[in-house]
């Protein structure tokens, strides 16, 4: 692997779903997708926007329709299920849901030892004392370890799912909404926990959120995801302090400003087209407030406007 | 690193939640103390029987219950008493064969069906079509083919129960199989065997503990029939089939004879269902018919 290769590149990633009575679900429809190592890469948009499929696609806990995925300069979609499996070891995952994620009848110890007793890692004592190491780095006792996840709070429970992550020593960590499940106040530890984290152990995040002021917080940069593509894509600060997409803006529109005085924020009309039948060009066409005629009919590429930033959309200029 | 404190202290730990909730259930102990009783019986036949089950005494056929023959004694003069905690041993035993059979058969059937999709199709084909027959007409045509024997009979009842207990597998597999725990130890590198036996099994077990239970409870009756009808375990082994098929032709010069396996029957058949109760209401509530 070339040194400043990046450590994930997806290319033209498509998860199409065939359903009952002959369509086709768009979930995810070619995207591209490149994570530098030591990242945080953000993945943002509305419910349903394909983001979680995304995620999952680069574990490859579901199967791509088409395209392909590099890391750590291996082609992943061409390993065999035993190369794929001994590969799982430096790719790694963190749940949103802390409840369902956590097999209910094993103890915390079975579960954040889990990863090592599948790869076989240590001895019997040596993954006891590497379990109680990763308890002690996400905040936990190793007075916890005997215990079950239903006498755990969620924020508890993100801690122990985020020690598991953690357990093989992986490079590239998929963060499927970790937060969004938690209260508030629960949030910004968790929040800090990860960031802590990922410098002490030189970890790569891909985040999928929806909540830009979380993504505002940790991202280094973002793609923004709209039915199933990436509309948008940018480093942090660009992003936020210049949208170019269209959708950008009024997903920043819609955050709600805690300054007195600021305008309300203007919601977008309309609702988001179903990925049976996205429509034609442009999929932001029929919610854009900017669309012209060309839209309906060219299917806008990602362009590069500035230094990486890309931007798919026709109207938009450097 | 510092990490704030993260965590309340927990309160202590209950030990054994389940079997806390199991004790206070009054109908479960009810059926504890039944089908208990019987194995008993059952476990101690040697120490309890005061006649050898075997031994006729044709000067005292026909006695009633009373001295010296505590329940009676039957047409060949046999202590009834003795033939009924032997016949408990095989009679139970015989149940409890066919749930051992038909729990390790049933869960590899229903874990391959529910867990490998692939395979379901034809699986659960093939557990239709035997559970397409009504179960005693099938146990008495796959017994009476094998012949008569207590092995003949397990092998028979199992065949019998083994589909209802791969479906009912099966049915909490789909549903274990799509918990985001499952997905977790894909990503974390589990094989599918490792799967299996680590989440998707213990996670199921709940309802197939219940249904064998019942299950254990349908062999003992469903073994009577068989024995009553002549292709259990032939004559003169005691089982309580065969004493009531002996008894019934005396039924109304000597009533005992029939009467106590019959009702020895009725006691554990209602204590497993109490005890199958209790489990499902304690293991299984949302199974747990709503009580006004």
């Amino acid at each position: 692997m070339p040194p400043d290769a990046p450590l994930l590149a997806a290319q033209n990633l498509a998860k199409h779903y065939k359903v009952r009575g002959g369509g086709v679900l768009r979930a995810v429809d070619g995207v591209d997708l490149t994570v530098r190592a030591g990242d945080t890469h953000a993945l943002v948009g509305e419910s349903g926007c394909g983001k979680t499929t995304l995620g999952r696609l680069i574990l490859r806990l579901v199967e791509p329709t088409t395209g392909s995925i590099r890391f750590r300069g291996e082609d992943l979609l061409a390993l065999k299920p035993e190369a794929m499996r001994r590969m799982r070891r430096h790719l790694s995952v963190i749940f949103q849901d802390p409840y369902g994620s956590l097999d209910p009848r094993m103890t915390v110890a079975e579960i954040v030892g889990e990863p090592l007793r599948i790869f076989g890692q240590g001895t019997r004592a040596e993954r006891r004392a590497r379990v109680e190491a990763l308890l002690a780095q996400v905040g936990l006792t190793p007075a916890h370890a005997t215990r079950h996840p239903h006498e755990f709070s969620g924020g508890q429970r993100q801690r122990i799912g985020i020690a598991r992550a953690l357990a093989l020593e992986p490079d590239l960590v998929v963060c499927d909404e970790p937060v969004s499940a938690l209260d508030v106040s629960i949030q910004a530890q968790i929040i800090n926990l990860l960031q802590d984290l990922q410098q002490s152990h030189g970890l790569t995040y891909l985040f999928v959120a929806h909540d830009l002021s979380v993504v505002r917080h940790i991202a280094d940069r973002v793609s923004v995801m709209y039915l199933g593509r990436v509309v948008e894509e940018a480093p942090k600060a660009a992003l936020f302090a210049a949208p170019r997409h269209p959708y950008t803006r009024a997903l920043l529109a819609a955050v709600p400003q805690p300054k007195p005085g600021a305008p309300p924020p203007v919601p977008l009309a309309g609702e988001v087209p179903s990925p049976l039948n996205p429509p034609s060009g442009c999929r932001f066409r029929t919610r854009c407030p900017v669309a012209v005629a060309r839209c309906a009919e060219d299917d806008p590429a990602l362009r590069e406007l500035a230094a990486g930033h890309r931007v798919a959309c026709h109207l938009a200029e450097a | 690193m510092a990490v704030e404190a993260a965590v309340a202290p927990l309160a202590p730990p209950r030990r054994f939640p389940t079997l806390r909730r199991l004790f206070r259930h009054r109908l479960f102990l009810i059926g504890l103390v039944l089908f208990g009783t019987m194995v008993v019986l059952a476990l101690g036949a040697e120490l309890i029987a005061p006649h050898a089950p075997a031994r006729m005494q044709f000067r005292m056929r026909f006695r009633p219950p009373g001295e010296g023959f505590l329940l009676g004694t039957d047409n060949f003069g046999r202590d009834i008493l003795s033939r009924l905690v032997f016949g408990a041993r095989l009679s139970l035993g015989i149940g409890f064969a066919v749930v051992l059979v038909t729990g390790i058969a049933g869960t590899i059937i229903g874990l391959a069906a529910g867990y490998f999709r692939r395979v379901d199709e034809p699986l659960m084909r093939a557990m239709d079509a035997l559970m397409a027959f009504p179960a005693v007409m099938l146990a008495l045509a796959i017994a009476a083919a094998l012949g008569p024997s207590a092995v003949n009979a397990v092998i028979a009842l199992s065949v019998v129960y083994i589909p209802r207990t791969a479906r009912i597998v099966r049915a909490s597999v789909l549903v274990v199989r799509e918990m985001e725990y499952v997905q977790a130890a894909l990503a974390f590198g589990g094989r599918h065997l490792w799967i299996l036996w680590r989440h998707v099994l213990p996670n199921s077990l709940a309802p197939l503990i219940v249904q064998l239970t019942f299950i254990f409870a349908y062999a003992v009756l469903a073994e009577s029939i068989l024995s009553f009808l002549g292709v259990g375990p032939p004559p003169p082994t005691p089982t309580w089939g065969n004493m009531i098929a002996e008894g019934k032709d005396y039924i109304r010069e000597a009533w005992w004879i029939a009467m106590w396996p019959g009702l020895a029957i009725c006691l554990t058949v209602l204590g497993l269902n109490l005890l199958g109760d209790g489990l499902r209401d304690v293991l299984d509530p949302r199974l747990k018919v709503q009580q006004g």
